[in-house]
């Protein structure tokens, strides 16, 4: 599996962590999401995708989706003391309901290979934002470290 | 647009933002206003807005940007019409600090150090990934939920007497296990007797300078004696009961109709199902925090112990930096019960509260003001006039100054280890990379913040700490 992404940024915050993240697609800016935060925590070049995690979830607006998504990442970190570094997302919209079916890669946290400088405790809603169109997607969040 | 009213304090005007419901008040130097963002300030003026906030939104002399509330920030809220919200709390809920005191001299424990902190890095576990020498059952989870400090020292981490010196004796009232999500338990598990990572720590330090030789010999303080003190909070359960909870007050918000300058400030109005669950969750988060804290202080004392034959180790005191609690306050000359949140702020209260413990009396609580990992931490006792300003309040550190990709830019953590190492501390870390994003020329210096709320009157300075080593996760 290759990362489906577009690109991510960090912005300058005093405190915490701030990222945008692009996409073609929803789906695609959503995977851009979960490597920049990852890749706040570690250099994710460091972690093997040898194991694959499903994550679903379903949600009333794109916003909320992508707020549960990343959420989700970091529940299965702490829960299952793992480390992602691959991610694909399709999503599908419903009426009113968006639909995501999302695959995360990575394999279980070994201290000695994986030099974390910090760990993401949650995702913030304080400028919480997604945006898109025709033109593409973009996501911005910042992260409580 | 901020207007000073004396010295140390600015008020930031009703007109600042739309939506205020009173002004906000910054108690800082002009020297540490310098340091503060733009961003804050509004921050300051978004909590104004929210229902039933009393007399002022406040930031103390650390504020710096955070979300929702700013770090730094204390607002009371009134039981009637007023709010209950998670960014006036963040994720982190309950992070706190608490300082062990030896009988020990600095001369007795230095050819030690490394030894020492190399010990305890190893016997306590920290950084990203630790998991807990400790295995609890659900039912285990669950009692320490409600019991905090209590059911730690019960379980044999402890004596009473430690108990005796945490705010609210370890543990707040209200909790609710049934308000924790299975998500909330499964994260918070493993990680229960860990550090942690960031900017929790684990000192060793000496007492380096002695301001009230009264309050510092109620404290059991003396000029020389090492100290340890421990900075960690909720771990994962904490983050994920924030995280949830989050969501559902997200829907009250809506339900109720409160108009917000800030999603992150997602509240829901104080008797509502939903704020009552939000409380029952975040006690919880609140207790579990204790608890950990109190496992953790058994386990540096067993260390101690075997390398130094120095066990005892009592408990000055234990505060908490993020929470939100029901206290009785004066306002207009009456006593009313407040929803009182403290984001980055300590409670300061003075002598004439029955919350402070016998042992202090007469005194004021301790409050322990952690610095930079360079820089000298702080022991100050609250003061009756914080309940005048500050609804008992003061600053819980020196407030970071710089973001951390800055950091990692300017400083290399190795370089950081050996100017630490120079100046005879002892540094341990998983990574250097941690120490850059602490270093110590990222945060403000922590004398000109506590000066601040020493001037104003709402704590008192009583001794200064600084560091021998220190164990990062």
């Amino acid at each position: 599996m290759v990362n489906s992404v577009k690109g991510y940024e960090y912005l300058e915050h005093t405190a915490d962590v701030m990222f945008r993240a692009y996409g073609d697609s929803p789906g695609e800016m959503l995977g851009s999401a979960a490597l920049a935060m990852f890749n706040a925590m570690i250099d994710t070049g460091t972690v093997r995708p040898q194991r694959t995690w499903k994550v679903e979830l379903r949600a009333e607006s794109l916003e909320q989706l992508a707020y549960d998504w990343l959420s989700e990442l970091l529940f299965l970190m702490d829960s299952e003391v793992v480390v992602f570094s691959e991610f694909q997302v399709d999503l599908k919209q419903d009426g009113e309901i968006w639909r995501l079916e999302g695959l995360a890669r990575g394999e279980g946290i070994d201290r000695s290979r994986h030099p974390f400088e910090n760990q993401v405790k949650a995702v913030t809603l304080h400028q919480f934002r997604v945006e898109g169109g025709a033109d593409g997607w973009m996501m911005q969040a910042i992260l409580d470290v | 647009m901020l207007n000073k009213v004396e010295d140390n304090v600015y008020e930031v005007p009703q007109g600042y933002q739309k939506g205020m419901r009173v002004p906000g008040r910054i108690f800082i130097s002009d020297d540490l206003l310098d340091m503060v963002e733009p961003g804050t300030i509004e921050q300051v003026a978004n909590v104004a807005t929210l229902p039933g906030i009393v007399k002022y939104s406040m930031a103390m002399p650390d504020a710096h940007l955070g979300y929702g509330f700013p770090i730094g920030g204390v607002a009371a809220f009134r039981e009637e019409g007023g709010v209950i919200s998670p960014g006036g709390v963040g994720f982190d809920i309950n992070c706190g600090v608490r300082l062990l005191r030896s009988e020990l001299d600095v001369g007795t424990v230095r050819p030690l150090i490394s030894d020492l902190i190399e010990t305890l890095f190893r016997e306590i576990p920290s950084g990203v990934g630790a998991t807990s020498r400790l295995h609890v059952s659900d039912r285990e989870l669950t009692d320490a939920f409600l019991g905090g400090s209590g059911w730690a020292v019960e379980q044999g981490f402890g004596t009473r007497k430690d108990v005796e010196h945490c705010e609210e004796q370890g543990c707040l009232k209200g909790a609710d296990p049934a308000q924790v999500s299975l998500k909330a338990r499964k994260r918070g598990r493993p990680q229960f007797g860990t550090l942690g990572s960031g900017n929790h720590f684990l000192e060793i330090q000496r007492v380096s300078e002695i301001y009230d030789s009264e309050a510092a010999k109620r404290f059991g303080l003396f000029l020389g004696q090492v100290t340890v003190m421990i900075h960690c909070g909720s771990r994962g359960a904490g983050h994920q009961i924030c995280t949830d909870h989050l969501g559902v007050l997200s829907g009250a918000v809506r339900k109720y109709g409160i108009e917000l300058p800030d999603k992150q400030l997602a509240c829901a109005p104080i008797g509502t199902p939903e704020a009552k669950n939000y409380f029952g969750a975040m006690a919880c988060a609140a207790n579990y925090a204790w608890a950990n804290r109190q496992i953790i202080s058994h386990w540096t004392r067993e260390v101690f112990g075997k390398l130094l034959g120095e066990g005892e180790m009592p408990l000055v005191y234990d505060v908490a930096h993020n929470v939100a609690k029901v206290e009785e306050h004066q306002v207009d000359g009456k006593r009313e019960r407040l929803y009182v949140h403290r984001k980055g702020a300590t409670r300061s209260f003075g002598p004439s509260r029955p919350e402070v413990p016998a042992s202090y009396s007469g005194i004021g609580q301790p409050l322990l003001i952690p610095g930079s990992m360079g820089t000298p931490s702080y022991v100050l006792c609250g003061q009756d006039r914080a309940l005048e300003l500050t609804f008992g309040s003061a600053c819980h550190g020196s407030g970071r100054i710089m973001s951390r990709t800055q950091a990692k830019k300017t400083f290399r953590g190795t370089d950081i280890k050996k100017a630490l190492q120079d100046e005879g501390i002892k540094v341990v870390a998983t990574e250097p990379a941690i120490l850059a994003e602490e270093a110590p020329g990222v945060y403000k210096p922590s004398r000109q913040v506590v000066d601040v709320v020493h001037n104003l009157g709402i704590a008192r300075k009583v001794a200064q700490l600084v560091p021998l080593g220190v164990s990062k996760g």
